[in-house]
C-alpha cells in the first residue's frame, strides 16, 4: 500500500513540476493593438503584414516593457472592408474598441472611413496612428481641436499637399532629362487624372502651375472614371494631341489599365506622376509588362533610405513575396508605440501621448517626428518619401537624386522607354 | 478623329452586343431576367486566369475549358435557383441578383481584391490612318463579329434555334403546339452563359480581372437591351453599336467628362423608356398577361 501512495506521489509530484515549468506564474496581459483596414485587398494585406512582422520581432525580443513587465503585443485584425463599404469601417472599429479592448489602433485607408473611425476612436480616448490615408484634414484636426484629436498621428503616407510637391518635382525633373535628351523645345503635358475627389485640385494646380511656372504647355485634361476598364480612346486622344509627358493621377484599378494600354500602343510619351496600382508588385503581372518605365511616387523600394529599409524589404518579400506597399508603414507604427510606451511605463492614451509627441525615430521610410499637427514632418532629412519606376520587372527608386542633397544608396537614374527615344529621333 | 470614334466604337459595340445578345436570348425565350449574366462573364474570366497563370495550360486550351465550365456553372444556376421559382419574374429578378453577388464574394475570398491580369494573345498593335489598334483588340473584334454571325446562323438554321425564336415570339402559342418550353429555356441558357463566357474569353487579355468587374458591363447591357427593346435580338445588336459609339464619341469630344461614359448610357436609356418605353425594336410581352 505504501509502495503505491508512493507512486501516486511521484506521480503528482512529477505532474505539478511540468505545469510549474509550462504555466507562468500570473500570466501576463498582452498589449491588444487592433490593426485597420480593408482585409481582403492589398492595402489591408500590408496593415496586417507590416503590423504581423513587427509584433513577431517584438514578441521573440521580450515584448514591450511596461514599468518592471514585459508585456507580448497581441494583434486585432480589423476588416474595415473600406474599398466596399464605407460604413462597415465604422462597425468595425466599434467592434475593436468594445468588444476587443484594443488599447491602441493602427492603420486605416479611404479618408472617408478613416475619418469616421477617427471620431469613434477619439471618443473612447484611444491612440490611432494612421497608416494609409493622406488628406490634409485628418491632422489638421488636431490644432483646431486638440482635446478631442490629440490621440491621431500620422505615419504613412506623406499628407496629399507634400504628395502633390513631390508630384511636380517628379514632373519636372523628367521633363527636364526629356528636354535635354530629346531636344524638346517646350515639353507638352496632358494631364490624366481620375474623377475623384482627391483628384480635382492636382488638376486645378496642375493647369495653372504648368505653363506659369514649370514652362510647359497643358494639350488637354482627361478624366476617366476610376474604374474605366478601357482607355484607348483616352489614350489616342492624348496621343493625337502630341503629349510628351502624360501627368497621372490614379489610386484606383484604371492606373493599372491604363498604364497596361499605354505600353500595348506604345504611347511615344512618359508617364509620370502618381499611380498607387504601379507601386504593387502585382503590376508587373497584371499588366503583362507593359506597366514598364511608369513613374510613380512611392514609399518604399529596395534602397537605402535607413539603415532599417533594405532589411526590411528584404524580410517583408520573404514572408509575404511581395514588394511592402505603403500601407505596410503599420511595422514602423508598432515600433513608434513601443517607444513611447516603454518611455511612459504604461498603456494609458494619456500617458502615452506626450512621449508619442516627442517621437523622433529612424524608421524604414526616414526619420519620424511629428509636427503640430501629429502629421509627420516632410523633406530632406525627415521623410522625403521616393520617385520610382519601373525598368524591366524591377521597382527602382529614381528620385531623390542628388536633391536638396539628398541621394538614398541604391538610387538609379531615369530611363526612357526606348519606343519614346526612337519616336523622337525619327521625327528629327 | 472620326477615324478613332469608328474603330473605338466598333470594338466596344461588338463586345457589347455578344452580352446584350446572350441576355436578351434568355429573356426572350424564358423571361429570365438574369442579372448574374455579366457575373457569369467574369467567372470565365477567373477561370482563364487559373488555367492559365497559375495552372500553366496554352492560352486556347484554358479558354475552352474556361467556356464549358462556365456554362456548366450556369446550367446548374439554372436548375437549383431560377426554375423553381421561374414563374415569378421579380423573384428571378431577386435571385439572380443574389447569385451574382455570391460569385462576386467567392472571387473576393478567394483570390482577394487584386487587379489580375492575362496576357494577349497577340502582342504589338496595327496602325490605321494613323490609328494605332493593338492587334488583340482587332483579334477580339473579329472574334466578337464571328461568334455574331454563328449566334445568327444558328437560330436561323438550326432546330434548336428555330425553337428558340418561335418561343421567343409567343411562349404561350410554343406551349400549346406541343413545345417543350422548359427544355428550350435550358437550352438558351446553355447558349446564352456560352456568349457571356466567350465575352469573357475574348475581353479577359484587354481588361482587369477583379471581382466587381461584372458591374460596369451590367450596367451597359441593361441599358442597351432597354434600348434596343426588352428580349429582341436585333435591338441589342443596334442598341451595343449606339451605346459604343456613343461611349467612344464622350471621350474623344468631351475629354474632362469622359467619365460620364456611363451616365451618357443610362441617360440614353433613361430617355428611351420616357419616349419609347418599347425601345427601338420592341418586343411587346403585354399579350401574355
Amino acid at each position: 500500500m505504501m509502495q503505491f501512495l508512493g507512486k501516486v506521489g511521484a506521480v503528482l509530484l512529477g505532474l505539478a513540476l511540468v505545469l510549474a515549468v509550462c504555466l507562468p506564474v500570473g500570466a501576463v496581459e498582452p498589449i491588444k493593438i487592433g490593426v485597420l483596414g480593408p482585409m481582403s485587398f492589398t492595402q489591408g494585406e500590408g496593415h496586417w503584414n507590416g503590423a504581423s512582422m513587427a509584433a513577431d520581432e517584438i514578441n521573440k525580443a521580450g515584448g514591450i516593457k511596461v514599468g518592471a513587465q514585459a508585456r507580448p503585443i497581441e494583434l486585432v485584425k480589423v476588416d474595415t472592408n473600406e474599398f466596399l463599404s464605407v460604413p462597415d469601417a465604422t462597425n468595425a472599429i466599434e467592434m475593436a474598441i468594445s468588444r476587443y479592448n484594443v488599447d491602441f489602433l493602427v492603420g486605416g485607408f479611404r479618408t472617408e472611413a478613416v475619418m469616421v473611425m477617427q471620431d469613434i476612436a477619439m471618443d473612447a480616448k484611444k491612440i490611432f496612428i494612421g497608416c494609409g490615408a493622406a488628406h490634409p484634414e485628418l491632422c489638421t484636426k488636431v490644432t483646431k481641436d486638440y482635446d478631442r484629436y490629440k490621440y491621431w498621428f500620422r505615419l504613412t503616407p506623406i499628407n496629399s499637399k507634400f504628395l502633390g510637391k513631390v508630384d511636380f518635382i517628379l514632373l519636372g525633373t523628367v521633363g527636364a532629362i526629356m528636354k535635354k535628351t530629346l531636344g524638346i523645345e517646350k515639353i507638352k503635358v496632358a494631364i490624366v487624372a481620375e474623377k475623384a475627389a482627391w483628384a480635382d485640385p492636382i488638376v486645378g494646380i496642375a493647369q495653372k502651375l504648368l505653363p506659369a511656372k514649370m514652362g510647359m504647355e497643358v494639350v488637354g485634361v482627361w478624366r476617366p472614371s476610376p474604374v474605366a476598364k478601357d482607355c484607348t480612346a483616352e489614350l489616342a486622344a492624348i496621343q493625337r494631341a502630341g503629349a510628351h509627358i502624360v501627368f497621372t493621377t490614379f489610386s484606383s484599378s484604371v492606373g493599372l489599365t491604363f498604364a497596361k494600354q499605354m505600353g500595348e500602343l506604345k504611347v511615344p510619351a512618359v508617364a509620370v506622376g502618381i499611380n498607387v496600382e504601379s507601386q504593387k508588385s502585382g503590376f508587373w503581372e497584371a499588366t503583362g509588362g507593359n506597366g514598364n518605365y511608369a513613374v510613380t511616387i512611392n514609399t518604399y523600394a529596395r534602397v537605402e533610405i535607413t539603415p532599417k529599409t533594405i532589411p526590411f524589404y528584404d524580410k517583408y518579400v520573404k514572408l509575404y513575396k511581395e514588394a511592402p506597399n505603403y500601407t505596410a508603414g503599420t511595422y514602423d507604427a508598432l515600433y513608434i508605440l513601443k517607444e513611447a510606451v516603454e518611455k511612459a511605463g504604461s498603456v494609458n492614451s494619456d500617458k502615452v501621448l506626450p512621449f508619442l509627441e516627442k517621437t523622433d525615430y529612424i524608421d524604414t521610410a526616414g526619420r519620424v517626428v511629428f509636427d503640430k499637427s501629429h502629421d509627420v514632418t516632410w523633406g530632406p532629412e525627415y521623410v522625403t518619401s521616393i520617385g520610382t519606376q519601373w525598368q524591366d520587372g524591377k521597382i527602382q527608386c529614381i528620385w531623390p537624386y542628388h536633391w536638396e542633397k539628398v541621394f538614398y544608396k541604391g538610387t538609379v537614374p531615369f530611363k526612357m522607354p526606348p519606343w519614346v527615344v526612337e519616336y523622337y529621333k525619327k521625327k528629327k | 478623329m472620326i477615324i478613332d470614334i469608328i474603330i473605338d466604337g466598333l470594338i466596344k459595340g461588338s463586345v457589347y452586343a455578344l452580352l446584350a445578345i446572350g441576355f436578351s436570348l434568355v429573356l426572350g425565350v424564358a423571361r429570365i431576367i438574369n442579372i448574374a449574366h455579366t457575373a457569369l462573364y467574369m467567372t470565365a474570366a477567373y477561370f482563364i486566369y487559373i488555367g492559365t497563370k497559375l495552372m500553366g495550360l496554352p492560352a486556347p486550351v484554358a479558354m475552352l475549358a474556361a467556356i464549358m465550365l462556365t456554362v456548366v456553372l450556369g446550367l446548374l444556376i439554372y436548375n437549383f435557383f431560377i426554375r423553381p421559382i421561374q414563374e415569378h419574374e421579380a423573384a428571378v429578378l431577386i435571385a439572380t441578383i443574389a447569385v451574382a453577388m455570391m460569385i462576386q464574394e467567392v472571387f473576393l475570398m478567394t483570390f482577394g481584391g487584386h487587379y489580375l491580369g492575362v496576357s494577349p494573345l497577340i502582342d504589338g498593335y496595327a496602325t490605321f490612318l494613323g490609328v494605332k489598334v493593338t492587334y488583340q483588340h482587332l483579334l477580339a473584334l473579329g472574334l466578337a463579329l464571328v461568334v455574331l454571325l454563328a449566334t445568327r446562323l444558328f437560330l436561323q438554321k438550326t432546330r434548336l434555334g428555330l425553337a428558340i425564336r418561335s418561343t421567343a415570339q409567343d411562349r404561350e402559342v410554343a406551349n400549346l403546339m406541343g413545345m417543350n418550353v422548359t427544355r428550350v429555356a435550358m437550352g438558351t441558357m446553355a447558349v446564352s452563359v456560352g456568349m457571356a463566357a466567350i465575352t469573357g474569353a475574348i475581353v479577359v487579355p484587354l481588361v482587369t480581372v477583379e471581382p466587381t468587374m461584372w458591374m460596369h458591363p451590367l450596367i451597359m447591357m441593361l441599358a442597351i437591351v432597354v434600348l434596343g427593346g426588352l428580349g429582341s435580338i436585333e435591338g441589342s445588336f443596334v442598341g451595343a453599336f449606339i451605346l459604343g459609339f456613343a461611349e467612344s464619341l464622350v471621350v474623344f469630344l468631351v475629354p474632362m467628362g469622359s467619365f460620364l461614359k456611363d451616365s451618357v448610357a443610362l441617360s440614353i436609356m433613361i430617355l428611351v423608356l420616357l419616349i419609347r418605353p418599347e425601345g427601338l425594336f420592341g418586343v411587346s410581352f403585354e399579350e401574355e398577361r
